[in-house]
Formats: structure tokens, sequence, C-alpha cells
């Protein structure tokens, strides 16, 4: 009753003594135990999860109490997925544990937010103006547009109003579409699967408005660019409980207990049945010690050791003949039998050439349809040269009984003879032929070794004599021939570069590869040697874990395709337990074809406009301007230079005009003009522009970036950390695209000299040419800070969506546990606010328009097959050919006053065209009307009167999921049954038990659900099987979608002999000539050193907090750090927390140095975006504030990543494309002089009153 | 002028001494939670155990001796054999020492609050006022002794009992009598004295209440019963 009362009980006190009167019972009161029981009282839980692109995807409970989320923990009520497998759960980690953190921080953007002088001059212009106009009153004025982009990323954020911001945007998008075309509005959103509705939000909105929607999985240099070259397939992986049915699991360069946190214990508790762990990591990594055995090369030579081990297997279980199993599948499922032609070079030596085609052939090989497409191979048997079933050729256009012939049966496609594919010309050779490869190990580096072998290396090769259409002879050598002998094996054909023992010194043997990686041959033979045993006794149980790491390079296909070689070789791609496990980011959207038709506005128009971010942002941020790396330095050394003039900008401009990948803006010129000019002239659009396009009137938009009608104006960042984060190039950004205060030191090419673009028109730099970045966000981030405007959107917590994860086969919610603080809005009711602005403000200014397309010839569509050869129409190699030899160009009809409508409902075309995906298309009529009856109608007058409703996020999620064959039982049926037609093979038994299963999004939010098996993607999720990439492909006989319908060792597209890749080959980082500009130049009196500058996923704050958060920071050092090795920080005097800076000519960072042993000499390690908002002082090199990762690094393009129109080289959003790589870059490190926090600046320019 | 001296030193005693026992008890009733030394020692321990312990030990020696000394009924000490003017010297010699160590230790202390960033942010305003007022009050007392050594006879010593004895027999008005010609010196320390006791329930001397006299005897293990 009293506390006071209670204690005044001196004469009652009643105590029992214990423990010999060393213990004590009292009767004190016991009230206060309430406070502790009431700290863990809660008044409500639920599931949501963390859209982070991370592969997580882990199920969490979210605490609400008293209206606020107070904290979260692992959810632990997964399904089990089979008896013999351990559970999922608890799947979580510290990351996602301190979410909750951001909700009520002090960095939640809280209200929308606009830079305070362009609120003014806003404001300003709005008086007595149309939106429209003002805004045209305030760009076209070029003291008014510098007056605000100067100053951004300098705060002066001031509160606005949803009303005001929502018509500011309309009005910039509104202007922009009429005054330059919809094209030059950009949208920049990554990874849908971390949450789905929030993506297609707003590229529904752009999608409708006709804006591009940028990729991200090749920007982020996540696409590894050797899936789509090996397998056709932008990527699939075995989900993480796959691990635990390995029996030698390999993890190369991924550093899973760190970065897979949630599923390690998969990894570590297969440990217990047995299976060896290797670890190949050039740091002591954490995944290091799990290793049996640690393999730790020299950074960035991975493929020296992949190719010396590839020589190893090559050896021991195929040319000495170990191996049966080995034999059968490569034999079945791989491009290892297929015939590629031995092309006469220079000095009397033969090169290897492109596939033989059926179109070599006479009569075609029989092969009426698509001749050029159908690779051929002998049959053991018959001894006969046969076209076998399941090249890409069978895939489109066939008719009457060669339709579903595109299939793995080891058949003669005519005749249907049963086949056995003759593995090497050898036995049945005519004769042996020298034949020229290309080494570049060779290459001199000033950072790494080099060998003295020379340049080409001729090797005997076996070739037999075949007769061509045209009646001439000509030699044809397997693809298991030519590998042979590229990885420098002795056959006995005579002949030098080939080794007969693993210790010559010839290279790709395991003695050559110790000078490159400083591996001891020994270690590679063994691990080699078990890894292939063990596939070979267990049908291919021996699984590589890989991580970005590697992809990262420069030649990332290299290091990639070594290691996919070699699990090829061991017959473990396709088998359960076994495979290429390549973990990044959240790639795996699993209900994709779903989800494409809500985020792409598919049902309202087709097709939209897709960019590939790599070469959008190169060219817009005038990297090319400043570009060093020539191509000629990347050649093949058999390549004649005259034929490969130009930089890597022109390579793209040629690619964009042959088609192969898109551009954005497409011309020079608004689209919507053109369709109106071409009305003028009475021509169809198409004809009209491509009649301009070869009188030279109207350009590519890339051919002059610097050209004011070519900017890309507009920008929307949503769910992304753009400029703090994977902005490659970050001071290119800020000084060319944005027009700010920047730490950019080089000199472009104009000033400095040269090579210049040939296909480019050189002009003054351009910069700020963004009118207006548009960030949505829910906390200040790096991102937000140089944005004009700011929104603030729901978190994690405070939305509905769907979150996917390749990690593991359920589908889980997102979920609204409060509704979004102070102002904030979920994305989808951002981009539907927007939307219903500009449906009102667009009017007098747009109304029913024509807009012109230019689409790039597509992977997995007919135009995959467009350029069997390459031809430039502007070299009048070709005639121009929409679709064929350049772009399509697709007029589609913008309603803009109705886009709020069409926004808001299901539109009819996916009645009337239906839906697919991956070159499978299936009715969804059905489909729609279950929508009808479950979302209601719009019942409003307008163009979507009648038509499902999609109101909210929750009706958005509804959507996707009942179109996705992965959530929906009858679409995947049909799904299966529309691949059947295909490859003549019945594949609906891997639905038809499950095709009454409908998940909702109410269904997941009780329990996270499996998802159906679905034609889309090559595993299967089924009781006896866990998902494995290329299961569907061994097991279903569903072939790659490959030019040979198999896995390809060999590229054979005129790009990839002409760079040396045809084979997979060990070549050196490029040198990026960043640093020797600066070195020695700026000193500031500490010795400076020169080290490489990897950026890894890092262990306080992956993807899941960025680096802001107060919680993570506590547990490292708060700020931004460098790791160093100790032999380096000794060499430049720096001790460990000292502040130190690394520079280049791209840029410099200030941030504290870690010395650790976990790191090997010659390289720094720095955790990707870490922001610059947190503890970060001033640059000595620069006078501003820091620098992010991205400040020391820039953007690089690879011209075979530009292919295009070449069956499994062409292009794909996010499938095929430019990738970011980084990794090659040096930066000079040395100790700061003076720690400047720029603190007195910002106050003296706040009261001079800025 | 003897309405306000009896005001100061009739009234005010009780008001102040109301204030602080009721204070302590609807304090203790209500808000346990804030029942408690809140040290900072947690924040910045340098120099800490040195200053605290020697201005622990030097008030709880002035306050043992200020309640024997000024509580005490002259008869019993003459009883003893020791005349006012002894007890006095006893008093100035003991206090002395004692306000000394508790002067160093209290002014580190002082300076610690109000300088160490670390520190500061943690104080509450009352934190700083009773710091401040105990502070003031120590060197008041200090002050005191060399005016007392003009008049080493006692006198004025008896006369300071002879007020707090009427204090806590409840006859205000001759207690305010008998102080109504001490110098300046001894009426401030003895207003700033009442003060702090008059802020005692709202500032962290609260944990005064709460020494943990028992824990030197209690058994190893204490157990409350359901």
């Amino acid at each position: 009753m009293s506390h006071f009362l209670d204690r005044l009980s001196f004469f009652t006190k009643a105590q029992d003594t214990f423990a010999g009167g060393h213990g004590l019972v009292t009767g004190e009161d016991r009230g206060w135990e309430n406070a502790y029981r009431a700290r863990w009282q809660h008044d409500k839980i639920v599931r949501s999860t963390h859209g982070v692109n991370c592969t997580g995807s882990c199920s969490w409970k979210i605490y609400v109490k008293n209206g606020l989320v107070t904290w979260e923990t692992q959810q632990t009520d997964y399904p089990r997925t089979r008896d013999d497998l351990p559970n999922h759960e608890p799947r979580g980690c510290a990351r996602g544990a301190s979410y909750s953190w951001y909700l009520y921080s002090a960095n939640r953007v809280k209200y929308p937010m606009m830079r305070g002088r362009l609120l003014s001059l806003w404001r300003e212009a709005r008086r007595g103006r149309d939106p429209v106009d003002a805004w045209a009153s305030i760009v076209e004025s070029p003291e008014k547009s510098a007056e605000y982009k100067s100053k951004r990323g300098l705060g002066g954020f001031v509160r606005s109003t949803w009303d005001e911001v929502n018509e500011l945007i309309a009005a910039a998008n509104a202007y922009t579409i009429k005054r330059y075309g919809p094209d030059r509005i950009f949208g920049f959103s990554p990874i849908p699967a971390m949450s789905m509705v929030s993506y297609a939000a707003g590229s529904r909105y752009l999608s409708l408005i006709g804006g591009n929607c940028g990729s991200f999985y090749d920007w982020y240099c996540d696409l590894p660019p050797a899936s789509p070259m090996v397998w056709g397939e932008q990527t699939d992986v075995p989900e993480s409980a796959d691990w635990y049915n390995s029996t030698f699991l390999m993890m190369w360069g991924s550093n899973v207990p760190q970065t897979r946190t949630p599923d390690a214990h998969f990894m570590t508790e297969v440990r217990y049945k047995g299976t060896k762990i290797a670890v190949v990591c050039p740091d002591y990594s954490e995944a290091s010690k799990f290793a049996d055995i640690w393999l730790h090369p020299k950074q960035g030579t991975d493929a020296a050791l992949a190719m010396a081990m590839g020589h190893v297997v090559l050896r021991e279980f195929h040319l000495d003949g170990k191996s049966e199993y080995f034999d059968r599948y490569v034999r079945e499922t791989t491009d290892f039998p297929y015939l590629v032609r031995l092309d006469r070079g220079a000095d009397g030596h033969y090169v290897n050439g492109r596939f033989l085609r059926a179109s070599d052939l006479a009569d075609g090989a029989g092969q009426a349809n698509n001749p050029e497409w159908k690779t051929l191979a002998f049959d053991e048997a018959s001894g006969n040269l046969v076209v076998p079933n399941g090249s890409i050729g069978f895939r489109w256009g066939e008719q009457g009984d060669l339709v579903g012939k595109w299939n793995l049966e080891q058949k003669e496609a005519l005749s249907g003879a049963e086949l056995r594919l003759r593995l090497s010309v050898n036995e049945i050779r005519d004769e042996v032929v020298p034949v020229a490869f290309p080494y570049f190990g060779a290459t001199h580096h000033p950072h790494f070794a080099c060998t003295t072998h020379d340049a080409i290396q001729v090797r005997n090769v076996p070739a037999k004599k075949i007769r061509l259409a045209d009646g001439s002879e000509a030699l044809v050598a397997t693809v298991y021939d030519l590998t042979l002998a590229q990885y420098g094996l002795d056959r006995g054909l005579g002949g030098g570069n080939v080794a007969s023992s693993f210790d010559d010194d010839v290279p790709y043997t395991p003695a050559w590869q110790e000078k490159i990686t400083g591996v001891p041959r020994a270690q590679v033979i063994a691990v080699a040697r078990q890894f292939a045993d063990n596939a070979d006794r267990t049908r291919g149980k021996s699984m590589i874990i890989i991580g970005a790491a590697m992809n990262h390079w420069y030649h990332m296909d290299m290091n990639y395709r070594g290691v996919i070689n070699l699990l090829m070789m061991c017959g473990c791609v396709g088998q359960s337990g076994g495979g290429w496990a390549h973990y990044v980011g959240q790639e795996k959207l699993r209900p994709q074809t779903g989800w494409t038709a809500l985020a792409f506005a598919l049902d309202w128009n087709r097709p939209p406009r897709h960019m590939n971010s790599t070469s959008f942002f190169y060219v817009h941020s005038s990297q090319w301007r400043h570009e060093k790396l020539g191509m000629r330095e990347i050649l093949s050394p058999l390549a004649d230079p005259a034929q490969w003039q130009g930089t890597q900008i022109d390579y793209n401009v040629r690619s964009a005009r042959m088609g192969w990948l898109p551009t954005a803006p497409h011309f020079d010129a608004n689209p919507l003009e053109l369709t109106r000019a071409a009305a003028a002239a009475g021509q169809a659009p198409a004809d009209y522009v491509k009649a301009q396009l070869l009188a030279g009137d109207v350009r590519f938009s890339f051919e002059d970036p610097d050209n004011p009608v070519n900017f890309p104006r507009n920008l929307f960042v949503w769910r992304s950390n753009l400029l703090g984060s994977s902005g490659k190039g970050h001071e290119y950004f800020l000084k060319y695209l944005l027009g700010t205060t920047h730490g950019l030191q080089g000199k472009d090419l104009g000033e400095e000299g040269g090579e210049k673009p040939l296909e480019v028109e050189w002009r003054e730099a351009a910069t700020g040419k963004l009118d207006l970045l548009v960030t949505l966000d829910f906390r200040m981030s790096t991102t937000c800070m140089y944005s004009d405007i700011v929104l603030p959107t729901a978190t994690w917590y405070e939305k509905n969506d769907l979150n996917t994860s390749d990690m593991h086969p359920f589908i889980h919610p997102l979920s609204a546990a409060v509704d979004p603080a102070w102002e904030a809005r979920t994305d989808w009711d951002i981009f539907k606010g927007i939307a219903r602005t500009f449906s009102e403000v667009c009017k007098g200014h747009l109304g029913v328009e024509k807009d012109l397309v230019a689409l790039p010839t597509q992977h997995d569509t007919p135009s995959e097959l467009a350029m069997p050869e390459v031809r430039d129409w502007k070299k009048g190699e070709c005639d121009l050919i929409p679709g064929k030899t350049a772009p399509s160009l697709i007029v589609v009809e913008r309603d803009y006053p109705s886009t709020y409508k069409k926004f808001t409902s299901v539109g009819p075309l996916l009645d009337k065209l239906g839906n697919g995906g991956k070159g499978i298309g299936w009715n969804t009529q059905h489909e729609v009307e279950a929508l009808a009856s479950l979302n209601y109608t719009v019942l409003e007058d307008g163009v979507s009167q009648g038509r499902p409703r999609i109101d909210s996020d929750i009706d958005a999620a509804e959507m996707i999921m009942m179109l996705a064959p992965e959530t929906n039982g009858h679409v995947a049926v049909k799904a299966w049954a529309a691949l059947s037609k295909i490859t003549g093979r019945d594949h609906t038994h891997l639905a038809l038990p499950k095709e009454h299963e409908k998940i909702r999004y109410r269904d997941i939010q009780a329990q996270p659900r499996k998802i159906i098996s679905s034609p889309t993607w090559s595993g299967l999720e089924d009781e006896k099987v866990s998902y494995n990439a290329g299961y569907t492909n061994v097991h279903e006989l569903i072939p790659w979608r490959t030019v040979t319908g198999r896995q390809q060792f060999y590229q054979d597209h005129p790009w990839m002999l002409g760079f040396g890749e045809a084979m997979c080959a060990y070549r050196p980082p490029v040198d990026m000539k960043t640093v020797e500009p600066m070195l020695g130049k700026r000193g500031n009196g500490n010795p400076e050193i020169v080290l490489n500058f990897i950026t890894p996923h890092q262990k306080w704050g992956i993807h899941s907090t960025y680096t802001d958060n107060l919680l993570m920071l506590t547990l490292s050092r708060g700020g931004p750090i460098i790791w160093i090795s100790e032999i380096d920080a000794k060499k430049a005097g720096i001790e460990d927390n000292d502040w130190i800076e690394a520079f280049n000519v791209n840029g410099a960072i200030a941030a504290r140095a870690v010395v650790s042993q976990r790191v090997p000499e010659g390289m720094s390690m720095m955790y990707h975006a870490q922001e610059k908002i947190t503890n970060t002082p001033g640059s000595e090199i620069t006078g501003t504030r820091g620098g992010i990762h991205n400040s020391v690094t820039r953007t690089v393009l690879k011209p075979t990543h530009m292919i295009g129109g070449y069956a499994q080289q062409s292009y794909g959003f996010n499938y095929y494309g430019t990738v970011g790589a980084n990794r090659d870059e040096f930066i000079i490190v040395r100790k700061m002089a003076k720690v400047d926090w720029l603190d007195d600046e910002a106050a003296a320019d706040a009261a001079a009153g800025h | 002028m003897s309405y306000l001296n009896d005001l100061l030193f009739g009234v005010y005693p009780y008001i102040a001494g109301t204030v602080f026992l009721i204070g302590s008890l609807v304090r203790f009733e209500r808000d346990q939670y804030t029942w408690k030394a809140h040290s900072s020692q947690m924040l910045s321990s340098r120099g800490f155990r040195r200053a605290s312990n020697l201005f622990h030990v030097g008030v709880l020696v002035i306050f043992v001796g200020h309640f024997f000394g000024l509580l005490t009924p002259p008869a019993v000490f003459h009883a003893l054999g020791i005349s006012a003017g002894a007890k006095q010297v006893i008093a100035i010699v003991i206090g002395g020492i004692a306000g000394v160590a508790a002067f160093i230790g209290l002014t580190f202390l002082v300076r610690r609050r109000l300088t160490d960033p670390r520190v500061r942010a943690n104080s509450s305003t009352m934190d700083i006022v009773i710091l401040l007022a105990l502070y003031a009050q120590l060197t008041l007392g200090l002050l005191t002794i060399p005016v007392s050594l003009f008049h080493l006879d006692g006198g004025n010593m008896l006369k300071l009992m002879a007020w707090a004895q009427n204090i806590v027999t409840f006859d205000g008005i001759e207690a305010a009598a008998v102080v109504a010609d001490q110098g300046f010196i001894f009426k401030l320390h003895l207003l700033l004295g009442m003060t702090i006791f008059l802020l005692f329930p709202f500032s962290r001397l609260v944990h005064i209440w709460s020494v943990p006299v028992g824990y030197v005897r209690r058994p190893y293990q204490v157990v409350r019963s359901r």
C-alpha cells in the first residue's frame, strides 16, 4: 500500500533463512517488478521484413506498443520444408534487429522537403502562372536554375507540403515531356524483390507517362555477365538449404557468415555430415575461419586459379578418362561436342571461329527455319554430321513437325534418331592443325605479376574437314578439343605450349599460376582433385558459393567463367547439392511475371522504356570525357587493331544503333514531335524516323551527350541511395549531372589530350544537366542531401508489400505495423498522388499523344535471332531494318490526362494479349476476372470504368500474386503447358499437384508461404529436392536459352572473338591510370602508398541498415573506415584509428584506418555505402566533406557486354548489358596532416544568411 | 525587524522541516525510480573516487558534529567535565579538518560537474543547484571559524545550541530571539542550511535516507517471498 509503511515492519518481520543462514527470505514488496514486465508487454505483433536488397528476406515480428514500434524479434514459424533438412529459422541478424531505430531517429525524413532556394523560386514563379509555365520560367533561366542547382548537397532544406511538391513534380514532368520528350524522365529504383509494390509504384507511373526505368543489377555489378553468356539466364541459383545437400562446398570470394548471416547455418550444419569446406579469399575473412583449407590468391587473379583447377580436372577426369559421369554430363548438357570452324589466320596458323551452323551446309542441312541458328555435331554411332534438338533456332518460328524440338533429348531433329554426340574429332580427325590462342597473362601491370609467355599461344588441335554449302572445304573441331587446347593440355598431338605435367611452366598449369596468384601448386591440385572426385562419386554434389566480389573486376567474366567451367566439367550444374551459387543482392523476384504487368503498366501499353543504367550514367555523368582505358588495351592479340577502332562510348553508340543496347533519351528529338512530323509528312512513324536516321537528321542521344536536348532532365530515385552507394564515379555525378560542388581532380580529354571518341560529338562540357532530382526515402541519405525534393516515405514496418529472395523459397510480406509516421506516405501512395496531380496539371499542355519507343532486340523473344552476323547500317554494311539491324520503332499512345485512372486500375491489354515472360506466354483472362471480383471494379467514368481496381498497396500485391505462376497454381499449370508446346515434352506434372493453390496477401501475413514451381525459373519447389538452378534443364530436358541450347564453354560472337574471350582465359586487372597524375604531387608531409581499392559488403551496415544506424555504428568505429594491412600501415607511418585520406584523380575520401592482419599487403578495403553524413571530416585534397567510397572510382564499360541480337547475348532489362565494375581501381593512401571538420565555414555561411 | 527575524529563524525552520519530511515521504511513495544517488562515476571517473571520498567523509563528520554539537544539552557535556570553551575548540578543530577535506573534494566535484561535457550533459538543474548550495554552505561554515576564533569562550556557540534546541522543542519565537544578535555569516549559514533541508526532497540528496547500512550484515543471498 505504501512503500514507506511497508518498511515499518520491525516488529513483524517474518524472515526465513536458508543455506545455513547464508540466505534470507524477506517479505518485501514486489510491485517494482511490474515495471520490468511492462517493458516487454506490447499491444500487437505484426509480421514484416526488411526490404533492402539483403538476400536474407527474414520473417520478423514487429512489436507495437502505444501506437509506436518498439522492437523486433525473429519469427520462428516457417513451414518445415523437408524432414531431412534443418529448419530455416530463426532467420535474421544484428542489422535487421536494429532497424526499428530508424522509425523515430533524428535521421527520419518527416515532411516533404525542398531546397529553400528552389522553394522561393517556385513560389515566386507560381504567382499568376500555370504550374507548367512556372516551371518553364525557372529552368529556362540560366541564372535561376544555376541558383538552386549549385547548392545541391549543401543543405538548406525547408518543409513544404504534399500539395506543393506534387504540383512542382507534375509540372516538371509535364514540361519535360512537352519540351524535350518523355524519355528525358528517368527513374532509378533497384531490386524489386525487396519491396515489389513500392518498386512498381514508381515504375508504373513512369511507364504510363513514357519515362525510362533504369536497370540496377548490372549497374550494381551484381549481374554476372557470365551467366547470360553460359546459360542464357540472368542468374539462377540454389537456395541456401541446398548447401546442406552438398558434400564439397567451396566459398569463393563469398563471405557467407558476414553477408549471408541467416543462411550461414546450413553451411555450418552440413559440416557435421562431413562436407569439406574450401575457401578462396584473399583476406582472412570470417568465412575463411570455417575452411578446412583456405586458399588466398592475390585479389583479382581468381581466373588464373580457376583455370589451373580446370587444367587438373580436364587432365585427370576427362582426358585420362576417369569419370563416366562427367563424360555423359558434358556430352548431353554442354556445348563440348558442338563443332567450331577453324579459320585461316595470319602466319599460317588457324584461329577458332564461329559455331558451324546448318546454314553453312548445303541446303541448310535440311533446316528451312533459322538454319543460321542451328548448331551441329558428329554422331558417334553413325559418324554423321547432325543437327541435334534444342539449339535456339528451334525455339522460334518452327512449323509442323519441327515444333517441339527445342529440348535436350539426344535426338536428331529431322529424323528423331537417337544420338550419342562425339566429344572430340580426334579419333576421326583429318589432320592436326596449329591454332593460335590469345594469352593475356603476359600483359604488364604496375601492381600485378605477369609471366613471360607469348601473347599468342599456338597449340595443335585435331580437325575434321567438312564441305560447305559453297562447295569449299572447312576445318572444324569440337568445343571440347578447343577447350583442352586452351587449358594447355598435352594430348600427344605434338606442338608446343602444352603441358604434360602439372609442374610445367605453361599457361594454365598449377605451376604457372603460382607466380600470378601466389597459391602453392600442391594446394591447387589437391583442391581441384577433391572437388572433382567428390562430384564424380556423388553425381555432382560439389558446389561453389560465390559472391559479387570476383564479379566486380573489369574482367569479371573470366573469373566467373573459370569457376563455371569447373562446375560444368564436373557435372555439378543442375544437380541437387551442386552448382553455381552466386549470391549478391535480392535478385530473385519470384512472382516476376505477375509483377511485370503491374510494374511496367503492361496492362495499358507496351513496350515500356527500359534503360541499362551503367551506360546511362557513364554517358550522362560525362565519365566518357575522362576515359583513359583504351579499348585496344584489352583487344585480343589476334585481332587486327585497325578493325577495332574507338573508345568505350564509341562501342556503346554502335551497339545502340544496331539495336543491341537501349539509349535514354533515344534520339536528339522529342519522340512526340517525331510522330507528329511523320504524320505531317504522311509517313508511318518508323519509316519516317528510319529515313531521318539514315540522312543523319536524327541522331541517337549518345552521339551528342553534351547537347542540351539530350540531357536527362528529371530523375526519380526511390528505394535507393544512388549517390551515397552505387554511383560509381560519385564526383563525376556531382560535377556534370548535378552541377554542384565536387571533388573531381582529373582534367577531361579536351584539356589533357588522349584518345577522343570517333562517333561522339565533342563539345564544351555541360554541367548541371538534371533539372529536378526527387528522392523518396525514410532517412536523410546522401542521395537525399543532393536532391531538390525529398519525399518522406514509409519504412518497412509502415507499408504493405511483397518480398522474396533467392536464398529461400518463401514469399514474405512487408506489413504496416503502424501508419507512416509524421507526414510520411507509402511509395504506392506517393506515386499515386503524383499521378493524380500530373493528370490535372498536364491538361492544356498534353493530351492524347503518340510516343515513339525505340526498343532494342530482346532476349527471350524472336528478335534475339536478329543478328547472326554483325552489320552496321551506318557504315553501309546493311539496310536499316528496325527490329533487325536497328532498334524497333514502336508507336505507343499515351493519354496523359488519364494517367491517374490508368495507374489505379488493371488495363485491358492483359485480356487481349495475355501475360508471360522469358519467352512463354499464356492467356490470363480468368485471373483478370478474379481480380475484378477481389478488388472490385472502377465505377467512375473514363478509360478505367469497369476495370479491376488497384487503389491500395494491398490491391497491387493481390494483382501480382493473382497473375504470377509462383503464387497461383492455375497460372503455373498454364505456364508449364505453354512451355510444353515449345519443348514438345509435358511439364505440367510439375505444377498439377498445386493447381488449386492460390496464395493471397493475407496468407503470407499469417505465415510465409512456399511458392509454386514455375517455368520461368530453372529450379523446382518440390518435396524431393531443394531449389537448384538448372535443375529443370538437366532433369526435364528444357534447353538453356543459348545458341546451342546447352551450357556454353564457347562464345562465338565476333566481338567475343575480337576481345579474345571465346573461351575462358586469365586476364589481369586493367590499368585505370588514375594514380600516377596525383602521386607525390599534392604532398602533406606524410608518406604516400598506393593500394588496390576493394569495396566489399560490410558488417556494420550491410544493405539492411546502411551506415548511419547509431546502434550499428557503435559496434564499429562510428564513421567511415578503410582497412589496410599492417605492412602497408608501417610503410606509410599509419597507426590504427588514424585519420587517413584515400585519393586519385577521381576524388578523395577521408576515413579512419583499420590496421589489421586480416588484409594482405597491397590491398585496402572500404566497406561500401559508408555515408558521408556521419562523422566524416573534410578532405585535404578536395577541400569538401569526406567523399564516399565511390569518390575514388568510376565506371568503365566493356564492349562484350554490349552485344545484342545474338541469342543469349541479347539485351534484357537487368539481364544483359554493361556492368559497373570498380575493383581494378588503385588509390593513394596517406595519413592526414590536419583533420578539418569544416564546421566554421558552414557557420559563416549561415551567418551570412545563406 | 523582529518580524523578519521571527519568520526566518522561528517559522522558516518548521516550513523547511515539514517540506523535508513530507516531501521525502511523498517522493519515496510516488517516485521510487528517482530514489537514487544518481552517480555519474560511469561517465567520468578520473580523480573522482578520491574527491568523492574526501567530500563524503568530510561532510559526514560535519553532519554528525553538528547533530550532536547542537542538540546535546549543555548540562550533559558539563557533567562530562567539558567546558563550553573547550567544546568550541574541539568543534573548531574537528569541524575545521573535516570541512577542509570536504571543501577540497567538493571543489573538484563542482568543477567536474560544470566542465566535464559528459557529466554536464547528464546533469539536471537541481543537480547543479544542490551542489552549488552545498559548496556555498561549506564555504560559509568554514568562514565562521576565523570569526569564532575571536570569542573562544563558547558563549556564541551556546546561543546557537539554544536555537537548535528551541526549534526541536517547538519554541520558535524563543529560538528566533536567541539568534537575533548573531553575526551575519552565522545567520546566512543557518538560512542556507534550512534551505538545503527544503530542497532535499527534490534533489538527489534523498539517497541519504537510504544509506545501505544493513548491507554490511546481510546474508549473501536475499530472496523475496511470493
